[in-house]
């Protein structure tokens, strides 16, 4: 299975994560699937080790998600670390993706938390039209 | 899970080195790392402990150049080959898309080449992956040893042990001084691209 993603469609996934999470004062935003790869990012940050946190994200994600199962909780609601500058939040976005959203104190994680959410029902919508064809597309 | 960009016009694939605790699959990818130049290949990550055993994975990206006028980036990952270790390397083949089968040649190693084959194979089929549709290479490493006197498992006998029933290429390498180390990297490579391409199709070129 593979994911394919046209020019408009990161443009418009651009779109969404500059409209609503950028906009609100997030740092940068990174896109990944699960298995690790890179799909999208964007931000005022220069990163130069972006493939390594989209992979480490993506494993780091997968290993808390086993923690819930063995503790038997489905999910964890709320990933977040705190450090000294700058803090990471992690959203799962539709079953295989995730979203790594940084920023500063300067903004509350309540609000990235609910910019994030309606950035994701944004982004669901354009995939909604990929019904039967995967989750987004395979 | 191959992730293919067309705005950028670029391929991103993950391949995974596999094999039984201690063969050198971490070896492997710090040789690549320590030998490329910096334009073709990022920085290593490395989660470990214990010295040098592996506890979560290894991670180098490489850039790899151009096929089909679409920019190649491979992911290199190597799991931890330590049998308790299981989740762990379920965790990390997800969404895979080549694979190294890395073979220790020490003749004490035997059973555990095999052991870890067979753990490979129910892996990718908890995952709904049959090996046989795979792009897969096997590297019979450390035969730098066969200078030593420490008795070595012959070719033969690893191809008998593991190759009989993929027949797929395979590699002696030494690891930790580079043979076979890119002969290994660059068929990998080459058949995980060929399969990705393959399966999108005519997708590509919209
Ligand atoms: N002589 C010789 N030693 C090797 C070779 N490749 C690896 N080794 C040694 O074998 C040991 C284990 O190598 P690693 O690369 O850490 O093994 P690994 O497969 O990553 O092991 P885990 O992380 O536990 O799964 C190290 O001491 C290496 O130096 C080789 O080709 N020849
Ligand atoms: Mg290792």
């Amino acid at each position: 299975m593979s994911l394919i993603l046209t020019k408009n469609e990161i443009g418009r996934l651009e779109e969404i994560i500059s409209d609503n999470i950028l906009d609100s004062g997030a740092e940068h935003v990174v896109l990944t699937d699960l298995s690790g790869n890179l799909i999208m990012e964007r931000g005022s940050l220069e990163m130069e080790d972006i493939f390594s946190l989209a992979a480490v994200s993506a494993a780091n994600f997968a290993a808390t998600a086993e923690i819930a199962r063995l503790i038997g909780e489905e999910d964890f609601a709320l990933l977040f670390h705190k450090g000294g500058r700058r803090n990471v939040y992690f959203s799962r976005l539709g079953k295989d993706f995730l979203i790594i959203t940084l920023f500063n104190d300067n903004v509350s994680l309540g609000l990235i938390r609910l910019k994030i959410g309606s950035a994701i029902q944004q982004m669901a919508t354009i995939f909604e039209d990929r019904k039967g064809a995967g989750p987004w597309r395979s | 899970m191959a992730f293919i960009d067309l705005s950028k016009n670029e391929i991103q694939a993950k391949i995974v080195y596999y094999g039984p605790g201690r063969c050198g699959k971490t070896t492997n990818l710090l040789y690549v790392h320590e030998s490329m130049s910096k334009q073709v290949c990022g920085k290593m990550v490395t989660i470990d402990t214990k010295g040098d055993r592996t506890l979560f994975f290894d991670f180098l990206p490489l850039n790899i150049g151009k096929v089909m006028n679409m920019t190649i980036r491979i992911q290199l990952y190597t799991v931890p080959g330590q049998v308790m270790y299981n989740a762990t390397r379920k965790l990390v083949l997800r969404g895979v898309d080549g694979i190294v089968f890395v073979a220790d040649s020490l003749k004490v190693q035997k059973n555990k080449n095999v052991e870890s084959l067979q753990n490979l194979i129910e892996n990718l089929n908890d995952e709904g992956l049959a090996v046989s549709q795979m792009p897969l290479v096997l590297q019979y490493n450390k035969r730098d040893l066969m200078d030593s006197n420490i008795p070595l498992l012959p070719v033969a006998e690893l191809e008998s042990d593991l190759n009989s029933g993929l027949r797929v290429p395979f590699f002696e390498a030494s690891a930790t001084v580079g043979n076979g180390v890119y002969e290994t990297l660059r068929e990998i490579c080459k058949r995980t691209v060929k399969s990705v391409i393959r399966k999108v199709g005519g997708q590509i070129t919209c």
